[in-house]
């Protein structure tokens, strides 16, 4: 089993390799080749999931055994959290690449498309395997400076002018990862996590580490887009081509970001409180201030990206709330339901986003703008499109039985037994204007009555777009399940364990 | 320790000059001048005084040795670099034909 775990990162590396030699030779070899090679991840990962993930597999690179309790090897380390990202990445990544089959190809050299897709998912996929600090910010650039690529994609004046910006602003974040991975090798005198975790809790915290601490938060926190940090977000994420949105908001910003932050804070860092209070005002900052900048935007790609933003900030303000309990030795329950709901969400914010930005570039496929008072009465030519993109504004908004409602009741419940009881209130009061805000985008995307120029050849978009949509709708439903007891210990327990038992991480790496 | 400062300082050149220029070119020159700052820093870190090149002598076992594992990251690193640099000049190259200049004051269609 633990010899299967480089295939996540071998595959579809192969793939991006072969896309450009034999994609130029066999025609169409491209849009058939990628899409399988992703199923074919996604029903790996998914097995995994539903049968091991109580277990973690360690590989390590080149076989290299621990001298004396020192692990000197890279680790891939797959344990119940890395394992629900891989199978997000996978499932998201399979669902956009066949929505590209039709999407992409109104743009020219669609092999670079797809080899720069299974790139950055090589990239993610990486990165949420990684048991190593410097392997790890390898895998990030790679995966960034992908999508740096992909955001450039239409080479029209927006797209390039975002994506310039999401590169500087990117290439700082990077450099300050890098930094503050030195520190961390200066500290400790090793590069692995688990290693480090051991040196950094045997030895007393000082000032240094915080240092450190904030470094990370501020590089990773740039890659999330959390609210001081935000700017590249909007543009970068509406400028890509729709799948690839679906992909940096779905995907990117939590397996480059988030993940990074959660990982290190739970399992390498010692909790200290100063830090989780910290992470859970960036948390709720971006939150209240997403959603407050998203009601005014009339550019649907533009509205979604914003409530990327809000809708992270409840992913960071269940986690944060779960460190603080954890730095204040509290209830343990509560600690892990807060973080249940915060990696729940995450996990549905993947799904929801990901349909909303199918859904956005479904209409500009065919209506070819973005502002919304140029739409109106879409939902008799477009059927489909207007259905899955009502299942997923109920789900953002968080309206029962789909699956954001479920996530946000966990975090907010957490909250309020947590006794943060004004965090419990901006969640719901947030809630309220995502609901608002996406009655806004129903309305005047399907229902208002406007007339169109080109209304005679208005159609639903063709075949694999449909499919990907309708199974995303599916999804959004689907995943609801999660929420019920049973199902939750057997997907997000180990996951949960991992990150409140240190102990066990480390022990599952290092063998003490 | 002074020479930690040193780098720190050129770390915040480097960030000065992102913030600070107008140019295209010159912001990307600002990045680069932050990515050597660190890589600067890296290589520091692994530094000995009068340490030797890691290679074991058998014959001489209380040679002091410099650090090699920093040294790898910073050539993989570099590397990364070059592919983060070249990125960014191919798009500012492109910005250029559409926009007929490198100013960022009128290179702003993307706003709010």
């Amino acid at each position: 089993m633990n010899s299967l775990i480089p295939i996540f990162v071998i595959v579809p590396l192969a793939t991006a390799f072969l896309i450009m030699i034999l994609g130029r030779i066999i025609n169409g070899f491209q849009k058939t080749v990628t899409p399988l090679i992703l199923l074919f991840l996604t029903i790996l990962s998914f097995y995994f999931l539903i049968n091991n993930n109580s277990n973690s597999f360690v590989y390590s690179i080149g076989g290299w055994e621990p001298i004396e309790n020192v692990p000197i090897a890279i680790y891939f380390v797959m344990d119940g959290f890395s394992l629900i990202l891989l199978s997000i990445i996978s499932l998201i990544g399979f669902l956009a690449s066949i929505y590209s089959i039709s999407y992409i190809s109104k743009f020219t050299s669609e092999n670079n498309f797809y080899s720069l897709l299974c790139l950055m998912i090589t990239g993610m996929n990486g990165v949420v395997l990684s048991g190593d600090l410097f392997n790890l910010f390898v895998f990030l650039e790679i995966s960034v400076i992908s999508s740096y690529a992909l955001v450039a994609f239409g080479t029209q004046k927006e797209e390039l002018e975002a994506s310039f910006k999401y590169q500087v602003l990117g290439g700082i974040a990077s450099f300050i990862i890098l930094f503050a991975i030195g520190l961390i090798y200066w500290r400790t005198k090793t590069l692995n996590i688990a290693d480090a975790s051991i040196f950094l809790s045997s030895g007393n915290s000082n000032t240094f580490d915080l240092f450190i601490q904030i470094l990370l938060i501020t590089g990773f926190g740039l890659k999330a887009a959390m609210m001081p940090f935000h700017a590249w977000l909007p543009d970068a994420h509406s400028s890509a081509p729709s799948p690839i949105s679906a992909m940096l908001s779905g995907v990117l910003i939590k397996a480059a970001g988030i993940y990074v932050i959660i990982r290190l804070f739970f399992n390498m860092f010692v909790a200290s409180e100063e830090i989780s209070i910290l992470l859970t005002t960036l948390g709720t900052i971006s939150m209240v201030i997403g959603v407050l900048l998203a009601i005014g935007q009339w550019d649907i790609k533009r509205l979604l990206a914003y409530h990327s933003i809000s809708q992270m900030g409840y992913v960071v303000l269940g986690i944060g709330i779960g460190l603080i309990i954890i730095a204040r030795d509290g209830k343990p329950s509560i600690a892990a339901l807060a973080i249940a709901g915060g990696l729940f969400h995450m996990v549905n914010h993947a799904v929801f986003k990901g349909l909303l930005f199918l859904n956005a570039g479904a209409i500009e496929h065919r209506i070819n703008t973005r502002n919304l008072k140029e739409m109106g009465g879409l939902s008799k030519e477009m059927p489909v499109t207007s259905g899955t993109s009502f299942v997923a504004s109920m789900a953002i908004s968080g309206i029962p039985p789909f699956n954001g409602f479920f996530s946000k009741l966990i975090i907010i419940i957490a909250a309020i037994q947590a006794r943060f009881y004004l965090l419990a209130f901006l969640a719901v009061f947030v809630s309220i204007i995502t609901l608002a805000s996406f009655m806004k985008f129903q309305r005047y995307a399907f229902f208002n009555k406007t007339e169109h120029s080109n209304k005679s050849t208005l159609k639903e978009v063709p075949f694999p777009m449909v499919f990907s949509m309708i199974l995303m709708g599916i999804l959004c439903l689907l995943f609801s399940l999660l929420a019920f007891p049973g199902i939750r210990e057997q997907i997000l327990g180990p996951a949960i364990e991992v990150l409140t038992n240190t102990d066990q991480y480390v022990k599952s790496i290092t063998g003490i | 320790m002074i020479v930690y400062i040193l780098c720190f300082i050129l770390f915040l050149v480097g960030l000065y000059g992102i913030i600070t220029r107008r140019n295209l070119i010159k912001i990307v020159i600002s990045l680069s001048i932050m990515e050597f700052s660190v890589f600067l820093f890296l290589v520091l870190i692994g530094y000995i005084d009068s340490g030797v090149a890691p290679i074991v002598d058998p014959g001489n076992p209380t040679e002091k040795y410099v650090d090699p594992l920093p040294q790898a990251m910073v050539l993989t690193a570099i590397v990364i670099g070059l592919a983060t640099t070249a990125m960014l000049l191919a798009i500012a190259i492109r910005l250029y034909r559409k926009y007929k200049t490198f100013d960022i004051r009128e290179i702003n269609n993307l706003r709010g």
